[in-house]
């Protein structure tokens, strides 16, 4: 391929690829009675009436705030127990490690509507029905066997002489762990931590069943925008838009981290 | 890598394995205790043992969905892996604000919840407020009304996911591609490698582990799909986009079979699970023969 098709290949599927993206944030910028009269590429009366509307209302903005914070509590608990978990497998044999690995991967596989019945039976018979631990704990169930599975890769990447000579120098396990091992390995820290936020900010059919109304996330409250007049397309525009801001803000800090490419070892 | 045999690792890997099995193990055990009962409501239930599965085996409307559910997942594959490889082979090599931008670009789509994705699709797709929608039926002229007429809505379906997760495809890749040495293209160049060749022997080898993750996300999630199709289409029209997760939920949730349903679930799970472990047992296979 020469340098220049390739170029001209690329321009063209990002803008496939921003189109639909676009089109909402012009509908976001428009007013309902605006959108419904007339078809147009550009709004030709910008409104921010919409955004303000979300942004001055906590019915709405709570939405974001529970999002926000299952989110990252999800991706917090994920990282914290696959880190030694994946160095077990990454390090040890030992008994049942391959049946494991694989065991903890079906669950990634396992439909969400399967689970959804008893995980609110579960939920409710514990209590919890309604936080934001509910939804950050049942996000665990494929976000943890996916943390395990990335990290893996990348710690199989690390000469096993590295351990070795630390613990000859006198580290505990836990201490070669925390200062020189993590801090080795960060861009397999910050990719599993991409992957668990998006996958735990893009999911609803738990988060929805599990909350009510306190820990409602963003993506359960934009069905509000049905009333009795219709929907206002205006209104779930902008609720769309905002909820891209977070995830292009993550992507936007892990950037390097994918730029700098990683082959992952096995599988 | 030579790994010591300690079966003091189960210490780590224990927390995994209880949150894991809180979240997976309890559910499932109530599923499968649904599937051999006939549930009237909390105090009337009997037991009615293997009925729901034969029911499920023999169920029409099921084997249509899982007809199409194949049908989906296998377009799924055949249209993203090859747009995503090349996708990532026409973004730029070096860092800088390019390479920032167009993987942040990218990524986008990935980082929109799934009902969001339905609703930007909708708002692209009606044919009275909708670009695409608009261009079809006005500028084309080809009457455009997917939520009545089947193919139209299997091509918006199908347009959504390949929009929504190539993506990934391109993303993984990309990683793949970037994480193969200088060196390579270099010893290449000087043995004066086609194009081709460098993509054959250098570029697909190295990529192998991180496709081999992209066939797995992308077959189980996409075998997965709920939300996106449901916003859409509704699984409509009549059942021409009702893939399985969508069938079983309304079943569970929609008529309240729980029975039915639980047989349901353990049958799709199990598909699933054949499945995946087929491919990741074959891309190992691949994988070992190849790279060393």
């Amino acid at each position: 391929m020469k340098p220049r098709a390739r170029d001209v290949g690329l321009v063209l599927y990002l803008a496939v690829l921003l189109l639909p993206i676009y089109w909402m944030l012009n509908m976001s910028l428009r007013e309902n009675s605006d959108i419904m009269s007339e078809l147009a590429f550009f709004p030709h009366r910008p409104t921010f009436h919409n955004y303000l509307q979300i942004l001055t209302d906590p019915s709405w903005y709570m939405g974001y705030v529970n999002s926000f914070a299952y989110v990252s509590m999800n991706t917090i608990i994920s990282l914290v127990v696959a880190l030694p978990a994946a160095y077990a497998f990454s390090r040890y044999r030992f008994l049942g490690d391959k049946h494991l690995f694989f065991w903890l991967l079906t669950n990634r596989m396992a439909p969400a509507a399967v689970f959804l019945l008893p995980v609110f039976q579960l939920y409710t018979a514990l209590g919890l029905i309604d936080t934001r631990l509910a939804v950050a704990l049942a996000h665990t169930l494929f976000n943890v066997p996916l943390a395990v599975w990335i990290l893996e890769g990348f710690m199989s990447g690390v000469p096993k002489e590295i351990d070795e000579t630390a613990l000859i120098d006198g580290y505990s396990l836990p201490k070669f762990f925390l200062t020189v091992f993590i801090p080795l390995i960060r861009a397999g820290v910050g990719v599993t931590a991409f992957f668990c936020f998006m996958f735990s900010w893009v999911e609803l059919l738990f988060a929805r069943t599990l909350t009510v109304t306190a820990a409602k996330p963003i993506a359960a409250v934009m069905t509000r925008t049905v009333s009795a007049s219709g929907l206002d397309w205006g209104l779930l525009s902008a609720a769309g838009m905002l909820t891209i801001v977070p995830g292009a803000l993550v992507i936007y800090f892990v950037r390097n981290y994918i730029a700098k490419g990683f082959a992952l070892g096995r599988v | 890598m030579n790994k010591t045999h300690d079966n003091r690792a189960w210490l780590l890997v224990l927390p995994v394995v209880l949150l894991v099995a809180f979240n997976a193990v309890i559910p499932l055990m109530t599923v499968v205790n649904y599937s051999v009962q006939d549930v009237f409501d909390a105090t009337h239930r009997t037991f009615v043992g293997a009925d729901w599965y034969r029911d499920t085996l023999h169920n029409q409307r099921l084997h249509h969905a899982l007809e199409r559910q194949f049908v989906f997942s296998g377009l799924v594959l055949l249209i993203e892996l090859p747009l995503g490889v090349a996708i990532a082979l026409m973004m730029p090599k070096r860092g800088g604000w390019a390479t920032s931008l167009t993987l942040v670009l990218i990524a986008l789509p990935l980082l929109i919840p799934w009902n969001v994705i339905g609703t930007i699709w909708i708002v692209f797709l009606r044919p009275d407020i909708g670009l695409l929608g608009h261009f079809i039926d006005h500028t084309l002229g080809i009457h455009f009304d997917y939520p009545t007429v089947p193919i139209q809505a299997w091509v918006s379906v199908m347009l959504m996911e390949v929009w929504h997760w190539t993506s990934l495809v391109a993303l993984l890749a990309y990683a793949g591609l970037r994480a193969i040495p200088d060196a390579y293209y270099q010893a290449a160049h000087i043995d004066g490698a086609s194009p081709w060749a460098v993509f054959r022997y250098i570029q697909l080898p190295k990529m192998r582990g991180v496709l081999t993750i992209a066939i797995l996300l992308r077959f189980m999630d996409s075998f997965l799909i709920y939300t996106e199709p449901f916003v859409l289409t509704g699984g409509g029209p009549g059942d021409s986009t009702t893939f399985l997760s969508i069938y079983l939920v309304k079943l569970a949730i929609g008529e309240f079979d729980v029975g039915r349903a639980g047989a349901f679930s353990i049958i799709y799970l199990l598909i699933v699970l054949a499945f995946s472990y087929v491919f990741y047992q074959v891309l190992q296979r691949v994988g070992t023969g190849e790279a060393k």
